[in-house]
């Protein structure tokens, strides 16, 4: 019988939340969480499951690949499942990684889930299957099921389709592939180019990805003259949280007032705290400079190494947050960083 | 974000543990940071030893804001 290993986070993993996302790599001969929902529906068992902290991969990633290559070295497994990951930012950058690091050790089929906002879905998709999946843990059976549909198809040595039809991202492979109704290529391209100069819709058979990049600005000059402002996306707020920013899927953001401030004071003090669902707040909370470092940049003013750090800072929470809002609230505040003469942005992300 | 904010010409430097996110979202001056609950201080150290780390990373992010670079850069860091 085929056999399958699973790879989940502290999470689902059942290990714990955010305080626990510091796990380090381990294996079990057993199926944890979700492990189960996949042994249920696929033509084959779970035999391991691989847990690991999402912060652990985030910042020891090679460490961590290493470990769980380690793990399987002496494991026999046809088949390596990661996620689903939902929106999760950093469960999808784990997945991918190690998903990845998988593949090209064990040439293993490797299939993962992710939401189309997640950032290890754009990172990845080249590298493995990864399927469109929900938002959050809601849509923990349906994605699982496509992942695992998909799968036994491989098991079952069954024809696969291309990535449009299997339902995965496409992952800019190109197969030698014979349509069903055997039209040849020469005549594919003669119909396209046809509609083409009739100004109809047609559909490459070659598209070239779209890169949204933008040009890299020019250093500032003068650095010892400029207002150099602060802006983060790990929810730091006052504690009252006066624009009431949201704690995840974030549409709002705040700018807060530091003109006098050599140091932002802490939660305790009831000055400011994190919102940020999607990392433990403790550390934020005892010290925000650990996340919006006013006080280095006072100590750098004094020094002046910059003219001035700007009157506000900005913050929202990038948890969840769509690349849509993300977008719009960046060109809000882009804009008013503008207007007011702002040379230079520091940007901490958490 | 980062993207909206270098569209409008003013040059930005993010401060991320997740660099290939970082990479991907588009940031062309990053420089790492320590973990994602703490990026520039690790509750675990001495007092002393953060604000070192946070001095020293958050001047190397000064130092990439007058840097020409002619592609996405990631920049070297002591502590």
């Amino acid at each position: 019988m085929p056999k399958a290993i699973v790879y989940l986070n502290q999470f689902f993993g059942q290990i714990g939340g955010e305080d626990v996302a510091d796990h380090e790599p381990e294996i079990r001969d057993e199926k944890v969480g979700a492990a189960m929902l996949y042994d249920q529906l696929l033509d084959g068992e779970v035999s391991h499951t691989i847990i690991c902290g999402d912060n652990f991969v985030g910042s020891n990633e090679e460490e961590a690949i290493d470990r769980i290559l380690g793990f399987l070295e002496d494991k026999e497994f046809d088949i390596f499942f990661a996620g689903p990951a939902f929106q999760a930012g950093r469960y999808g950058n784990a997945c991918g990684s190690i998903g990845k690091a998988v593949k090209k050790e064990y040439d293993v089929p490797v299939i993962s889930s992710m939401n189309i906002e997640n950032p290890g879905v754009e990172m990845f998709k080249k590298d493995i299957y990864i399927f469109p999946g929900g938002q959050s843990a809601a849509k923990m059976k349906e994605d699982v099921t496509k992942m695992v549909e998909f799968g036994n198809k491989i098991l079952n040595d069954e024809k696969l389709l291309p990535a449009e039809e299997e339902g995965y991202y496409k992952r800019g492979i190109r197969h030698q592939y014979f349509l069903p109704d055997e039209t040849p290529a020469y005549e594919r391209a003669v119909d396209m180019l046809l509609k083409k100069i009739n100004d109809e819709e047609f559909t490459s058979e070659l598209p070239i990805p779209e890169l949204d990049t933008v040009d890299i600005a020019d250093p500032v000059a003068n650095l010892s003259e400029a207002t150099v402002a602060l802006v983060t996306s790990g929810g730091i707020v006052p504690v009252e949280n006066p624009d009431q920013i949201q704690s995840a899927s974030a549409t709002r953001w705040g700018k807060y007032y530091i003109e006098d401030v050599n140091r932002l004071k802490n939660r305790r003090s009831e000055a400011f705290k994190t919102i940020h669902a999607g990392y433990d707040p403790a550390a934020a909370d005892t010290d925000p400079n650990r996340v919006v470092p006013v006080d280095a940049m006072r100590k750098y003013e004094r020094e002046g190494k910059i003219g001035n750090l700007y009157k506000y800072f900005y913050s929202t929470v990038g948890t969840g947050t769509s690349q849509n809002e993300a977008a719009r609230m960046g060109e809000e505040i882009a804009q008013e960083l503008q207007e007011d003469g702002v040379q230079a942005v520091i940007l901490t992300s958490t | 974000m980062v993207k909206e904010i270098e569209r409008t010409g003013i040059p930005v430097v993010q401060m991320a543990n997740l660099i290939p996110v970082a990479k991907t979202v588009g940031a062309n001056r990053i420089v790492p940071t320590i973990s994602i609950p703490y990026p520039l201080g690790d509750p675990s150290t001495s007092e002393d030893e953060q604000w070192k780390l946070r001095y020293h990373r958050v001047g190397v992010a000064l130092d990439a804001l007058t840097t020409d670079i002619d592609e996405q850069t990631v920049f070297d860091v002591e502590i």
